[in-house]
């Protein structure tokens, strides 16, 4: 099945949010991506298709926005925030320490194919620091601990395959249900 | 004192439809409609001096005066793409006020005629985005949106948005470009986009936080908000507190309190941890210069720190203590700018690049004595070069820890 066979319904009511279609360029790379798992050539030729848009245009697209991986990328995408204010409550060391445990460095996955780790500009959580993204979902006030029962914590739900629907899939099905 | 903005931490389960009614919610949007015609809406909220919330203090009331009247095409953005480093105020809104935010936009829609909004929110906010979507879907069905809201003549659509991690896209004609499809980059204004915006229509661009400042003005009068505040800046403010800080968090204050009182009020900051020294803070994340302790007793106002060389913006608290290394901090900054520059202006793309491997060099002990001359001169020339205010923004990091703390840059220089 293609990206555009199983999102038939949500592609639809993403595009009738707009006057005009190109507007749901951002939303269906998302969803794209989350079904190709980062924005491949097909990803990148299907949302083309859907939208009568030139494919280079969603490379660039890809390019200039940060949410999408030109690159394969781990299950779960670990987006740690060191910006100043997360930096000044040790947002470095968590970096560093959470590289250590995962046995990777930054940018790197881990070698089952479960973890990325990608440092990332202010996510709006200073307050929070140390925290970071799991696949969009917020983690916050994170230390060594916490971080060791989130990754124990995924490692299960990917061993049993109950990995409950991304962030990505719950927005756009708002989107299938206003349509 | 009652929260006007942070109201849900007053009074539980406010993000729910039938919680915010119970507690005037939607009263305002009424009024509104059944006492008012658009053009004295647009009268009241110019009469209470509200000021843009996003960081750069527009006068609402204004905007919307901008919008040309009658029937059309025109559209109500609203700017959720909170991106500023050390900024977390609209995201709690969405999260836990979104009713106050959408019948802002609403009342904002009613007032300048525009049928439909849209909400940009920062791909990063998906995980709340769908508290907004559901709020939204509550508002369809008790007819607070869609066709003849309340009854009345007034139709209007609202759809959420997300991006794809861009701060630029908090510049409103990025953020505009973004919605129809292309990449985040500002053009030039003319035309501004209350003239030509989205799909070329006429268009307002409001911060979240300013929206929800909106229905408490239509119910309790300008005449209430303006008893608020200082003489520049009126009403509540949203303060990020971030940093070195015993009590981070989103505070809401009315404009004119000191930043002493910020930090160190118990019932606010609580004062800097493990008993260290004040240094600095940044009044609005990495986009105003630092200021120093002798700037404390100025107060939060969109003019409080003019004479101090720095803005208030979008109200985003950094503290730094007595262990920050300056040139670490300002180095921390600038690779944001540089990471976030858009690229369509020459001295922004290049100069953020520059000033990035410059202070790197300096931070490392590699700097000479004309990397720190070349780090000034190439802030003092993309400032006013760039189509947007990004670029201003980011030679802040760098000029205002060389005024303030030219000695550290100095001792970091190869001997």
């Amino acid at each position: 099945m293609t990206f555009t066979e199983k999102y038939a319904a949500e592609i639809e009511g993403i595009m009738a949010r707009f006057p005009h279609k190109k507007s749901a360029v951002l939303p269906l790379m998302h969803l794209a991506q989350h079904y190709y798992g980062y924005m491949s050539r097909e990803a990148m030729e299907e949302v083309a298709a859907i939208l009568d848009l030139d494919p280079t245009h969603i490379l660039s697209l890809a390019g200039f926005y940060t949410l999408y991986y030109e690159e394969p990328v781990g299950t779960y995408v670990l987006e740690i925030c060191n910006d100043l204010a997360c930096a000044l409550r040790g947002a470095d060391e968590f970096v560093e320490m959470a590289c250590d445990k995962l046995g990777v460095g930054v940018d790197g996955t881990t070698e089952d194919g479960l973890f990325t780790i990608k440092t990332v500009m202010c996510l709006a959580a200073c307050d929070r620091a140390p925290m970071l993204q799991c696949n969009l979902k917020f983690e916050e006030n994170l230390d060594e601990e916490k971080f060791e029962q989130l990754i124990a914590r995924l490692r299960d739900e990917a061993a049993n395959g109950r990995t409950p629907p991304t962030v990505v899939e719950k927005v756009a099905a708002y989107a299938k249900s206003t349509s | 004192m009652a929260y006007i903005l942070l109201r849900h931490r007053d009074i539980e389960n406010l993000h729910k439809l039938d919680v915010y009614r119970e507690h005037g919610g939607y009263e305002a949007l009424q009024k509104a409609i059944d006492e008012y015609t658009p053009a004295e809406v647009i009268d009241i909220v110019k009469a209470s001096q509200l000021r843009g919330r996003g960081g750069a203090g527009f006068p609402t009331g204004l905007k919307w005066s901008f919008i040309p009247k009658g029937p059309g095409e025109k559209y109500i953005t609203i700017n959720s793409d909170e991106s500023e480093m050390g900024t977390f105020k609209d995201r709690e809104l969405l999260e836990y006020n979104p009713h106050q935010v959408i019948e802002g936009a609403l009342i904002a829609a009613y007032a300048v005629g525009a049928p439909q909004i849209y909400n940009y929110m920062r791909g990063e906010f998906m995980d709340i985005g769908y508290h907004f979507e559901e709020a939204i879907l509550e508002c369809y069905a008790a007819g607070l949106l869609g066709e003849n809201i309340l009854g009345s003549d007034f139709s209007c659509d609202m759809s959420a948005y997300y991006g794809a991690g861009a701060y630029i896209c908090g510049e409103e004609t990025a953020l505009l470009n973004s919605l129809m499809g292309e990449l985040g980059q500002p053009w030039a204004k003319p035309p501004f986009p209350a003239i030509e915006g989205l799909y070329f229509k006429p268009t307002v661009v409001n911060n979240t936080e300013t929206l929800a400042n909106v229905p408490p003005i239509i119910t309790n009068g300008a005449e209430w908000y303006t008893s608020m505040g200082t003489e520049k800046s009126k009403g509540p403010k949203i303060v990020c507190l971030s940093g070195h800080i015993n009590k981070p968090g989103n505070y809401e204050i009315v404009m004119g309190m000191t930043f002493r009182e910020l930090l160190f009020s118990g019932e606010y900051g609580g004062g800097i941890p493990n008993g260290k020294e004040f240094k600095g803070l940044l009044p609005s994340g990495g986009s105003g210069p630092v200021i120093t302790a002798d700037a404390l007793d100025a107060p939060i106002s969109y003019e409080g720190l003019d004479v101090y060389g720095s803005v208030m913006g979008s109200a985003s608290v950094v503290v730094m203590d007595e262990t920050v290394d300056m040139v670490w901090a300002a180095m921390k900054m600038e690779h944001f700018f540089k990471h976030e520059s858009c690229g369509k202006c020459t001295p922004c793309r290049e100069g953020t690049y520059w000033m990035d491997q410059l202070l790197h060099r300096i931070y490392e002990g590699e700097g000479t004595l004309q990397d720190l001359d070349v780090l000034k001169s190439v802030a003092n020339r993309i400032g006013g070069r760039t189509l947007c205010a990004l670029g201003d923004f980011a030679i802040n990091p760098v000029l205002g820890t060389v005024r303030h703390f030219s000695n550290e840059y100095e001792a970091k220089i190869k001997k």
